[in-house]
């Protein structure tokens, strides 16, 4: 290739200034505003904000409810990709569109259909008022909430990494005579530890930061239903400003352990960050 | 070691596999789609339609719900032609070029799908009102950016961006540069290159992107009712009317939008897995 010339080198600076411009305005401005708003009076309010009730039991409940979503979609993930990748069946290519509908699903209209379910007038509503079980404006609907929005998130990132690594292996174990857990524990997982770590980070990330769904089946009771995101709306709309955004500055400090973890995976497994339909399983 | 083949396997594989669980497998996949997905999704659409079709119609043309579900459509096509400008700009230096700090510009770009949107929607707020940072810039030029429609399509355009970028960056990086280098050395001017063989093979993938940025924009709302100014008629956008008919205890009503608001998005999702199949199956057969 020739040595580019002076227009190409000035074409090429022009852009890059441009695109860091633009991602410092766009992208790195708000990240910046969250920490000043945060300790705007100081570090001594932020402090007390941070140790307040509410932004403690708001926290305690966001990790609960993520720790509950998480692993039944890791496990919904490693199964819905095990039939999807090692077996060729009728409705494969349905199954996967559906699999991705959350995905399309607006926030709020996901909350509602959970209303329409578990509602006092939903489906299944009168049932449950009668038992006195408790799932809209309650944990359980939060963790509902949260695993429909994340449904996809791990099954997205194994099925084209399992499909990549074929089955070779696992045909081989099957001839010797190894027990199907076994084959499970010593060479499916062991091989797709990475993309699975991927999905999860990615899943637990979106389950902190969930507002929409869950602001709609939440109910907002302080110190009962209200999960960080929401606590941060509240405190927000009260005009108290420091601690809207003291409560913020946790959930912004999590996004950013989850993208410096997401790049290390990243260039530890090979796998690439993507968006929209994977080249898979056709 | 012969396994007696259960019914479930013969009726449902194409081909016979030796592995196990796939019964296992399929079984509690569909189930749990059923459950998680599907059955609440028909509880929607019951509820929506449970007053018959006029009924239906009827909750929709709302002058209140019309003006709420044009500017949704309005906002959410303007952040993502926003989107694919920004996407597009910084997928191409990212996959082009090599500069300082390039890996880090890179992790931040999926800052939209990790930052909380309830965080993105106060602090864009913040930035934007009369005293904010770059509000404070824009005011005496009477731009007003917080609580207008230019505040939905910016939060609309910030949480639609990394859709462009991951979508474009992937195809600029596999890209054969020595066809650009052909197409210069018959003589053909940078635009010429940039026209007529750049785009036609990113289009595609601009376009996909720009599709995944629209559907997220229109069903966003958490980054968006902070900025928005929330006003009936003026500001108000749909995923808003519908949590508002909904604390007005309308559930008919609020199905009824966000069945509309499904229909979009799920039309839009089909629409991009369709093409992408067949552009799939175009190069199968291209071998």
């Amino acid at each position: 290739m020739n040595a580019p010339s002076l227009s190409e080198r000035l074409v090429r600076i022009g852009l890059i200034a441009l695109a860091l411009l633009s991602v410092a305005v766009f992208l790195v401005l708000p990240l910046i505003t969250v920490f000043a708003q945060a300790f705007a009076e100081g570090g001594k309010l932020y402090v007390q904000a941070i140790r307040s009730d509410a932004v403690l039991t708001a926290l305690k409940l966001t990790l609960i409810v993520a720790a509950m979503a998480v692993p039944l979609n890791v496990v919904f993930g490693i199964a819905a990709s095990w039939a999807i990748t090692r077996f060729d069946f009728y409705g494969k290519q349905i199954l996967i569109t559906l699999i991705d509908i959350p995905l399309a699903v607006s926030p709020v209209v996901a909350g509602l259909m959970y209303i329409e379910v578990f509602g006092l007038h939903g489906w299944f509503g009168p049932w449950l008022a009668a038992h006195n079980i408790h799932i809209i404006f309650a944990m359980p609907g939060i963790v509902l909430a949260t695993v429909f929005v994340t449904f996809p998130f791990v099954a997205r990132e194994l099925i084209p990494f399992m499909q990549a690594q074929g089955s070779d292996e696992e045909e081989a174990a099957v001839v010797l005579g190894a027990h199907p857990l076994s084959i499970f524990w010593r060479i499916t997982l062991p091989n797709i530890k990475w993309a699975l770590l991927y999905g999860s980070i990615l899943a637990a990330s979106r389950s902190i930061g969930e507002f929409g769904a869950v602001s709609v089946l939440s109910g907002h009771i302080r110190g009962r239903t209200t999960t960080l995101p929401l606590e941060v709306e509240m405190a927000y709309n009260e005009y108290n400003f420091t601690a809207a955004f003291a409560a913020a500055s946790l959930l912004t400090f999590a996004a950013i352990i989850t993208l410096t973890v997401k790049k290390i995976l990243e260039s530890a497994s090979g796998i690439h960050p993507r968006a929209g339909q994977e080249k898979d399983a056709a | 070691m012969p396994r007696r083949t259960s019914r479930l396997r013969l009726s449902l594989l194409r081909k016979p596999s030796p592995l196990p669980g796939f019964g296992v497998s399929l079984g509690f996949t569909v189930t749990y789609l059923t459950a998680i997905v599907l059955l609440p999704l028909a509880a929607i659409l019951a509820r929506g339609f449970s007053g018959g079709w006029a009924t239906f119609v009827h909750s929709i043309a709302r002058p209140r719900v019309w003006s709420a579900c044009t500017l949704t459509l309005e906002s959410a096509l303007l952040a993502a032609m926003l989107s694919a400008a920004f996407g597009f700009l910084v997928a191409w230096v990212l996959a082009r070029y090599r500069f300082p700090g390039r890996s880090i510009v890179d992790a931040l770009i999926d800052l939209p799908f990790a930052l909380p949107t309830a965080v993105a929607g106060i602090a864009l707020t913040t930035l934007y009102t009369q005293n904010g940072w770059i509000g404070r810039y824009l005011e005496p030029l009477n731009i007003h950016v917080a609580f207008t429609r230019w505040g939905i399509v910016l939060a609309m355009s910030f949480v639609g961006s990394p859709f462009v970028v991951r979508t474009v960056q992937p195809v600029l990086e596999d890209l054969d540069q020595s066809m650009e280098e052909a197409a210069t050395s018959l003589g053909a001017s940078p635009w010429q290159v940039f026209t007529r063989v750049l785009m036609p093979v990113c289009l595609p993938a601009l376009l996909t992107g720009t599709a995944l940025a629209f559907a997220r924009a229109a069903g966003e709302y958490g980054s968006v009712i902070f900025i928005a100014g929330n006003m009936p008629r003026k500001t108000e956008i749909a995923a808003l009317l519908v949590v508002t008919r909904l604390e007005e205890y309308d559930y008919t009503g609020a199905a009824a939008i966000a069945i509309a608001m499904l229909v979009l998005s799920l039309s839009i999702m089909l629409i991009i897995n369709l093409t992408q199949n067949r552009i799939q199956r175009q190069e199968g057969k291209r071998g």
